[in-house]
């Protein structure tokens, strides 16, 4: 078996699932301390960032370690991302807001951190809607450009959560460095070498029972 | 130190008996956690158990006078769990639950405040000898974090303006300044710059005079848990908690405004005034509303924190917006 054969991409989801279950389970059996909204609003958004930094960490890995197949769990650690950001929103809008709309605008115009939040999710929603093997299929070239909207998204939320903490930079920062970096290798891998046909790529990605691209 | 000697033993419920059956209770709740615990810094039960421990070393405190309904807020109390582990003092670590972890490493006893500046008393003043002379009052306080969440505590303490008086200011005290103990073995979140240490915070003398005003020695009933600013700290109901600066070791009247911590990390998002205000938001969120510990949902916070009959009338004239 490959890296990035199904059976290890359905474990990589169901481990992509865990922190969600352990969150969930901590909050109804009340160990998220004192401020469990705040608890589960905090841990959701760094889940979310942290599956997009490992998404982006697949193709220089791939290079790096000749473990071709890698780059397949791009689209389940993407959609992971995609998935806690949402509960991280929805947390936010109905707990922090209580669906108040007027606040949420009020936020999104006054308050730049949660506009640039917003704006990461906004960036990821139109890759996880275009994750599908049919998408890719349909959009051809196209979903290759769409889906460089990952780096925008990335920075985002890198910024996002930067600009959200009070005083100590450390954690975010660390997160942000991070970001950093891998945007930093997109740019050299870019200059240094012939480009990657990213599009036969993830069509390769699409056939079904296929093995490496 | 009189007031604050401990009650028989006898008269006290065993507090391990109790401790004991909570920590039987955390360790089953443990037991269905398992691994990936250390990244949720949330999860984990250490803080508590931590906690309790820290809880245990305070001590129950005799002769409190029963707060007057002026001084009482007639709304549920945060439980002590929650209020002595979810805790902003970065001197103890920036995260909630790190006051907690590390309040042991607090020597609070023997403690000293300096007073200095215009004072007629000035001196460094042995902790009970600073305590000896007022009765130990109970408050029951809303305290209004910046980041909008809330708690409701019983304090115990004496009136600043009491203890000011007795100090005599000169004509000259306009401001009081009060400044945290600067020991990074003590406080090891000083070892990190996250602010420029000591903590320093500042009231004008016509606040410092205000009645609501307390300088606490203790909550719920026992001395200051180390995470709470044992053994001395500032309580300032109307303002923005990081106003209610804990572990006090110097006191200085003076003439001039007082530089301040928060102020000085961040002047646009912390005010030298920061009284609770629900119309003035902080550049990243909205003061309107406070999520009180224990609750899901928000709810709106009020002017001056609800205290607004009692202090509204220090700040007349004053353009709130501008004077944050």
């Amino acid at each position: 078996m490959k890296v990035g054969d199904r059976p290890v991409r359905i474990g990589v989801a169901i481990a992509g699932l865990v922190p969600g279950a352990f969150l969930a389970a901590a909050a109804v059996g009340d160990r998220l301390g004192a401020d469990p909204v705040e608890a589960i609003l905090h841990e959701s958004g760094e889940w979310a960032l942290r599956f997009l930094l490992l998404s982006l960490c697949m193709t220089p890995l791939q290079r790096w370690l000749g473990a071709p197949g890698l780059i397949r769990h791009r689209r389940t650690l993407g959609l992971l991302a995609f998935g806690y950001a949402a509960i991280h929103f929805s947390i936010y809008l109905s707990l922090d807001l209580g669906f108040d709309f007027g606040a949420l605008a009020e936020d999104l115009t006054e308050r730049p951190f949660i506009a640039i939040g917003f704006a990461a999710l906004l960036g990821l929603t139109p890759l996880a809607l275009t994750s599908s093997r049919r998408a890719i299929r349909k959009l051809g070239k196209r979903w290759q450009r769409l889906h460089r909207l990952v780096y925008l998204a990335v920075f985002l939320a890198a910024i996002h959560f930067l600009w959200s903490a009070k005083a100590d930079l450390l954690e975010p920062g660390i997160y942000a460095g991070f970001a950093a970096l891998l945007l930093a290798l997109r740019v050299v891998g870019r200059a240094g070498q012939k480009p990657a046909d990213y599009a036969r790529l993830a069509r390769a990605e699409a056939r079904p029972g296929s093995g490496q691209p | 130190m009189r007031r604050i000697a401990p009650l028989l033993d006898n008269q006290v419920t065993d507090e391990s008996l109790y401790l004991g059956r909570r920590t039987f209770l955390k360790n089953s709740a443990t037991a269905a956690l398992v691994a990936g615990l250390p990244l949720f810094p949330g999860c984990g039960n250490d803080g508590n158990a931590k906690a309790e421990a820290a809880i245990s070393e305070t001590r129950p405190l005799a002769e409190i006078t029963p707060a007057p309904a002026r001084f009482r807020v007639d709304e549920p109390q945060t439980p002590e769990s929650d209020a002595t582990t979810y805790n902003n003092f970065y001197e103890m670590g920036t995260g909630k639950d790190d006051p907690a972890r590390n309040a042991h490493l607090l020597r609070s006893e023997p403690w000293s405040v300096t007073v200095e500046g215009e004072v007629a008393r000035p001196g460094v003043i042995p902790l009970e000898d600073f305590l000896r002379p007022h009765p130990l009052e109970e408050r029951i306080y809303r305290l209004r974090c910046v980041e909008a969440w809330s708690m409701v505590i019983p304090w115990v303490g004496i009136p600043l303006g009491d203890v000011l008086r007795r100090l005599e200011p000169t004509s000259k005290a306009k401001y009081v300044a009060f400044e945290t103990l600067l020991d990074p073995e003590q406080l090891p979140g000083q070892k990190r710059r996250v602010l420029d240490w000591p903590y320093r915070e500042g009231l004008r003398i016509d606040e410092a005079m205000n009645p609501l005003a307390l300088l606490a020695v203790g909550m719920y009933g026992r001395t200051l848990p180390g995470q709470n600013g044992a053994p001395l700290r500032l309580v300032v109901p109307w303002k923005y908690g990081f106003k209610s600066i804990k572990s006090i070791v110097r006191i200085r009247l003076q003439e001039e405004e007082p530089a301040t911590s928060w102020n000085l990390s961040a002047p646009r998002e912390y005010g030298f005034n920061a009284n609770v205000n629900p119309e003035v938001s902080h550049p990243r969120w909205s003061q309107a509303r406070e999520r009180r510990i224990g609750d899901w949902s928000k709810r709106p916070t009020l002017p001056f924190n609800g205290y607004a009959e009692q202090v509204a009338g220090l700040y007349a004239g004053m353009d709130l917006r501008r004077n944050f």
